[in-house]
């Protein structure tokens, strides 16, 4: 089996600043991560090929620095990574984004065979928009499946697959046919450490990396800020609510502090009383 | 299996690990680092000022592209009582020279660049990998390591252990006893960010001039410790260290004190509105001369903080685990050259290479201080402190007293002893020199 | 929220770009709500988008139209009542038998062809594992743009749709316009908008849609459907009070405090994300940017700092009482109602306090 992984680099957000004064972002030093949610689609990628045997690829698009997350990615166990990288790709919007790497996967599947199944995050800490995955499987008309808990059975010679996939009030189980494109839910499995000679060969692999013509795209006004309907107008940190929150008196004792805090609650929200008694109530 | 064999491994892409491959590799010599952070760096606290000449022996040209936060232009001592400071700063223009000599960085992204230097050089550098278990041939010659990754040995004719201070790889394999608490102090920092404007403003700096400010007083109640605040570009490091054996005997807590000293009167303003984004404890070797382990034996090397190669306290690491990573990889190289074989006997040249250097003769100097301080901390931190302050109030408030009248009878037999510079140079000479 | 805005943090070299709509997309007309239905049950967040959709329909003077996929039969005309109720001025009614389970080819297929026949001007869908996987597909298709996980949609003096969002890990908001193409999309986790009033017996036009449609094309077939057991589920984005703890509480047990008052005020209870981290509670009773937004008529949070992560997520209470130690701590400044003082010894005591104001003795008080 051929499998693609999508991955994204993402700047881990738990470490971006904000200056507090002029409200704007302090990149300086933030640390770039694989996308946590792409690592469980690699993972379950690993898992078919060592199964099925095969080769998974893995492929991003993003700036030059990016090769380092290809290159974990490779330490984990992927076979092979390509870097799209062109700064005609700079400010794209997911629409813009899947084009491009639709575009990648076409020129993938000429150069080292097409791939049975295409894995993308379920989402990304960064743009946190669900969508490419879905943008891509769109434009490669590949069956789509979000959100997948559990690939419960796979038949390459068949090319039928079976997965749990989760909607709101439960799960379903479906079945469709290859070639499809999946997302893995976050803790749906666990992802492996890496082998140490894979490690070593990652850090000496060399990567295959495009730009947007040896990509075979043509059409550039499909990518980047050209090729993205969406536009941020503006960036802003959220307003602070007008007033700060009604201070409670304390006291030494907490029963009284309590009794404090009750009244207060009930003068000023009055309706509340006869809720939380009917609230109360109910349990 | 992993068929492949290396010259050199070298475990830690701190700053001895990276000298210590960059020379190595730039000789030629095939090398493997490994190291267990994300990235080089990632793990790594420090306060941190770089000190260029060390790094100029290894990247001349260095000041081109490492990420450099600021250069060091004033340097302010302060001795600390709970209202206030007494200082001396020195600030020159000198310092402005175009190589200067004393940096600010940030380890994270410092290290970072370090490491691609090296990789630049041709050595093989993999992260997230955690060294845990040195292996060893039937005679106990060190012949290559194992990782958290699998079980799979890689060798190498020898191995530079540049673990730092925690150094468990050499402790479990028996090259050394485990560090004792009185000879290594916890620092705990953290960064504080502001604007850069705001910086410059409220150290009086302009483009990249920076300060340092190194304090001693009341805020290690009463041990031997110090507190720092470095600026960098667009945030503050502010941290302070003290022995792990002082913080079990007077029952304070890292965490304790740096909140004290954030509050003090003399620290709020400056940090005033910053966000902290980062919060670290790390330990630092304090021991001196007197602790240091064996530094060779069959197969292996060690250097940098895991050799207890630190000037104490804080600002004399780093510079000395350059060093005597530089010089550990000369000496292999040179070992190597030669065609011989990476024996304790023949990598003894290191240990010749260490004993010749500043490294050593600085740490012979200072061997008995880290016990006197230890002894003496109460005066040092806490009663010169007041005295000194007490003194300058007198002196500096005017309230129609007669001022022959205002000197009381303690500071006056203290003063009969030392002037009040004296005092002054004395608390901060025990203090430096004890790092 | 957009009303006070700060310096931007970057100016995007298009941001000031504003062409004149392609002739072709003048003709795109209304506000249209996505009406997800899973089970025969109508999600509640449908709802929610009504409400907030019925405001932009006004300011831009168009009608609330609830586009209503499913297999033919009563839910459909159901669902499409409920609809008016809530505020649609007509129901496009999608009914097929290959649409009486979620999958994704048919109903992007019957969403496009929908959205081509009637051509909407704005297409709002919840930001639900079906909204989701619907609105990316939807949205290539029609190539146009798609705006996720919004927290507020405003209508601009030139009459776009300007959605917002947390962007940078939730630190900071962005506004984001689709210029030139239509219908412009967003998507909008639940209980991000209030739940706009029922109005029993509105009424509405139905609009009957023919997809062009066959089981026989459509590859993916559903094996099976398991429900997710009843007990296992919080239902805290949907709880009138819920009880919530953060790090400040310090330790597992101390967090069984929380729990104690929120069974006695028959509250759910959840907490910051830290907490999950930790393993002191599942990801499900996160609240948060990252965990579930909620919209309580009572919130109480002990020992939570009040990130903005974790704001975002509450804001929408009608009323935030906060605990904690520190006065300057940030939950204090979106809170109504704060107390200094150590959760962890006031804790038991409001447990206890409450217990006695609202038993059945003291309803009776109430009552008389
Ligand atoms: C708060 C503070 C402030 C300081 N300020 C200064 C200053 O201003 N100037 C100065 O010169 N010095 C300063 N120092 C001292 C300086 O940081 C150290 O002396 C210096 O970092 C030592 O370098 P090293 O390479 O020996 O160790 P480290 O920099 O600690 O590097 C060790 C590396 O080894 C890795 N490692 C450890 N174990 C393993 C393993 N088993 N497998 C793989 N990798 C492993 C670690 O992740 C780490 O990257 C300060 C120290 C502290 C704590
Ligand atoms: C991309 C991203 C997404 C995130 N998503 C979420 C999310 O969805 N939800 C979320 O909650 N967080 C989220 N976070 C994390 C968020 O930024 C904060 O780190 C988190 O909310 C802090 O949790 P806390 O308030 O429990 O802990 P802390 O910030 O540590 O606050 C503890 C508070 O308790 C107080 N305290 C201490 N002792 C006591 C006592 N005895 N009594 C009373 N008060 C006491 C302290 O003063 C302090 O204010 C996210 C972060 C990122 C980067
Ligand atoms: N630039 C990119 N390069 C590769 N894959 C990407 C890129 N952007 C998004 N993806 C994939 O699409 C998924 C969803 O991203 P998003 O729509 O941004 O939330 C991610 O988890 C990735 O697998």
């Amino acid at each position: 089996m051929h499998i693609l992984v999508c991955i994204k680099q993402v700047p881990d957000s738990a470490q971006i600043r904000i200056n507090p004064v002029t409200q704007t972002i302090m990149r300086q030093g933030v640390p770039t991560i694989i996308n946590p949610y792409d690592l469980f689609s690699l993972e379950e990628a690993l898992r078919l090929r060592d199964q099925f045997g095969g080769e998974v690829t893995v492929l991003t698009m993003g700036p030059p620095m990016a090769s380092d997350s290809l290159r974990k990615a490779l330490a984990i166990g992927a076979d092979r990574a390509v870097l799209l990288t062109d700064r005609f790709f700079a400010g794209s919007d997911t629409l813009a984004t899947s084009f491009a790497l639709t575009q990648a996967i076409v020129k993938i599947s000429e150069t080292f065979g097409a791939p049975d199944i295409v894995f993308t995050g379920k989402q990304t800490i960064d743009g946190d928009t669900a969508q490419v995955g879905p943008g891509i499987a769109k434009r490669l008309d590949l069956l789509q499946l979000t959100y997948v808990a559990k690939i419960v059975e796979c038949d390459p010679d068949k090319r039928e697959i079976i997965v749990e996939r989760r909607s709101e009030g439960g799960v379903h189980v479906l079945k469709t046919k290859l070639p499809c494109l999946i997302t893995m839910l976050e803790g749906s499995n666990e992802v492996r450490r890496g082998a140490m000679k894979d490690a070593l060969r990652a850090a000496r692999a060399e990567i295959v990396t495009w730009s947007a013509k040896d990509a075979g795209i043509a059409d550039m006004t499909k990518c980047g800020l050209k090729g993205s309907p969406t536009v941020v107008k503006k960036v802003f940190a959220p307003p602070p609510r007008s007033e700060r929150a009604f201070f409670v008196p304390t006291a030494d004792v907490a029963s009284q502090e309590a009794e404090n805090l009750i009244t207060t609650l009930f003068e000023r929200q009055p309706a509340l009383e006869q809720d939380l008694t009917t609230t109360a109530a109910g349990f | 299996m992993i068929e492949e064999r290396f010259d050199a491994i070298v475990i830690g892409a701190g700053m001895a690990g990276n000298a210590a491959a960059h020379t190595m590799a730039s000789r030629g010599l095939k090398v493997l680092q490994l190291e267990r952070g994300e990235y080089p760096g990632s793990k790594n606290v420090q306060g941190a000022i770089l000190y260029a000449d060390m790094l100029e022996k290894i990247v001349p040209e260095f000041r081109e592209e490492a990420p450099l936060e600021r250069r060091l232009i004033e340097q302010r001592m302060w001795m600390m009582t709970d209202k206030s400071h007494t200082g001396m700063h020195y600030r020159s223009d000198e310092f402005n020279e175009e190589k200067a000599n004393r940096y600010t960085i940030i380890r994270s992204q410092f290290d970072r660049w370090f490491s691609k230097e090296v990789q630049a050089k041709g050595a093989l550098v993999i992260c997230e990998t955690t060294v845990t278990e040195l292996v060893s041939d039937a005679y106990g010659k060190v012949i290559g390591v194992r990782t958290d990754r699998d079980a799979d040995t890689i060798f190498a004719d020898v191995v530079v252990l540049a673990e730092g201070v925690n150094a468990l790889l050499g402790t479990r394999a028996g090259l050394r006893p485990a560090p004792k608490p009185e000879n290594v102090a916890l620092a705990v920092k953290e960064m504080h960010f502001l604007p850069q404007e705001t910086i410059d403003a409220r150290f009086n700096l302009r483009g990249d001039e920076g300060v340092v400010i190194e304090a001693v007083g009341t805020i290690s109640k009463g041990m031997t410790g110090m507190g720092f605040i470095y600026t960098n570009k667009e945030c503050l490091s502010l941290g302070i260290g003290c022995l792990v054996s002082d913080f079990a005997e007077k029952q304070q807590t890292p965490y304790g004190l740096l909140e004290a000293f954030k509050k003090h009167p003399s620290v709020a303003p400056l940090i005033q509105g910053s966000e902290v984004k980062e919060y670290a404890a790390h330990l630092i070797p304090e021991g001196g001369y007197k602790a240091i382990p064996d530094l060779f034996g069959e197969g292996w090397v060690v250097v940098g903080d895991a050799a207890q190669l630190n000037n104490a306290i804080h600002r004399e690491g780093s510079n000395l685990a350059m060093t005597s990573g530089r010089l550990a990889g000369e000496a292999i190289f040179q070992i190597k050259s030669r065609r011989d074989p990476m024996t304790k006997q023949n990598l003894s040249l290191y240990k010749t290479y260490i004993d010749d250097s500043f490294v050593m003769k600085d740490l012979k100097k200072y061997k008995d201080m880290p016990h006197l301080l230890h002894t003496n901390s109460k005066n040092f931190f806490l009663t010169y402190p007041e005295l000194i302050s007490t003194a300058m109030d007198n002196f500096l408030r005017v309230d129609g007293k007669p001022k022959l009248e205002k000197e009381n009878a303690s500071i006056r037999s203290f003063v009969k002893q030392r002037s009040l510079m004296g005092l002054f140079g004395d608390a901060f000479k025990f203090a430096r020199a004890w790092r | 929220m957009s009303d006070k805005p700060a310096a931007p943090a970057s100016a995007p070299s298009r941001a000031s770009m504003k062409k004149e709509l392609p002739e072709h997309f003048r003709g795109y007309k209304h506000v249209w709500v996505l009406i997800e239905i899973e089970r025969g049950t109508i999600h509640p967040v449908s709802f929610e988008l009504l409400g907030a959709g019925r405001k932009l329909a006004d300011s831009l003077g168009v009608e609330l139209a609830a586009a209503i996929l499913g297999a033919p039969g009563e839910t459909m005309r159901e669902a499409a009542k409920e609809a008016f109720a809530y505020g649609a001025d007509l129901a496009y009614l999608v009914e097929d038998e290959t649409l009486a389970d979620y999958r994704n080819e048919p109903y992007s297929k019957a969403m496009t062809q929908l959205v081509n026949a009637h051509k909407p001007e704005i297409l709002l869908l919840g930001a639900t594992t079906l909204g989701r996987d619907l609105a990316g597909s939807v949205a290539t298709t029609l190539l146009t743009g798609l705006t996720a996980d919004c927290t507020e949609l405003a209508v601009d003096a030139d009459g776009s749709l300007a959605a917002t969002r947390p962007t940078f890990g939730g630190s900071l908001l962005c506004t984001i316009y689709t210029l030139n193409y239509r219908p412009q999309m967003a998507t909008v986790r639940p209980r991000v908008m209030p739940m706009p009033p029922r109005v029993e017996g509105r009424e509405g036009r139905i609009i009957s849609f023919k997809p062009d449609l066959d089981e026989d094309q459509i590859l993916t077939k559903i094996l099976k459907y398991v429900p997710d057991r009843d007990s296992a589920k919080s239902n805290l984005a949907y709880a009138d009070v819920v009880v919530s703890g953060g790090l400040g509480l310090q330790s597992l047990e101390n967090f069984q405090l929380v729990r104690n008052l929120a069974s006695v005020l028959g509250a759910e209870f959840g907490g910051s994300r830290p907490l999950v981290q930790k393993g002191w509670i599942t990801s499900d009773r996160q609240i948060g940017q990252t965990g579930k937004t909620i919209r309580p008529k009572l919130y109480i949070a002990a020992g939570i700092s009040g990130a903005i992560q974790h704001r975002v997520g509450v804001e929408g209470a009608d009323c935030i009482v906060a605990i904690n130690t520190d006065k300057d701590a940030p939950i204090f400044d979106f809170a109504h109602i704060g107390i200094v003082t150590d959760a962890i010894r006031l804790l038991p005591a409001l447990t206890e306090a409450f217990r006695k104001r609202l038993s059945p003795h003291s309803r009776d008080r109430l009552a008389g």
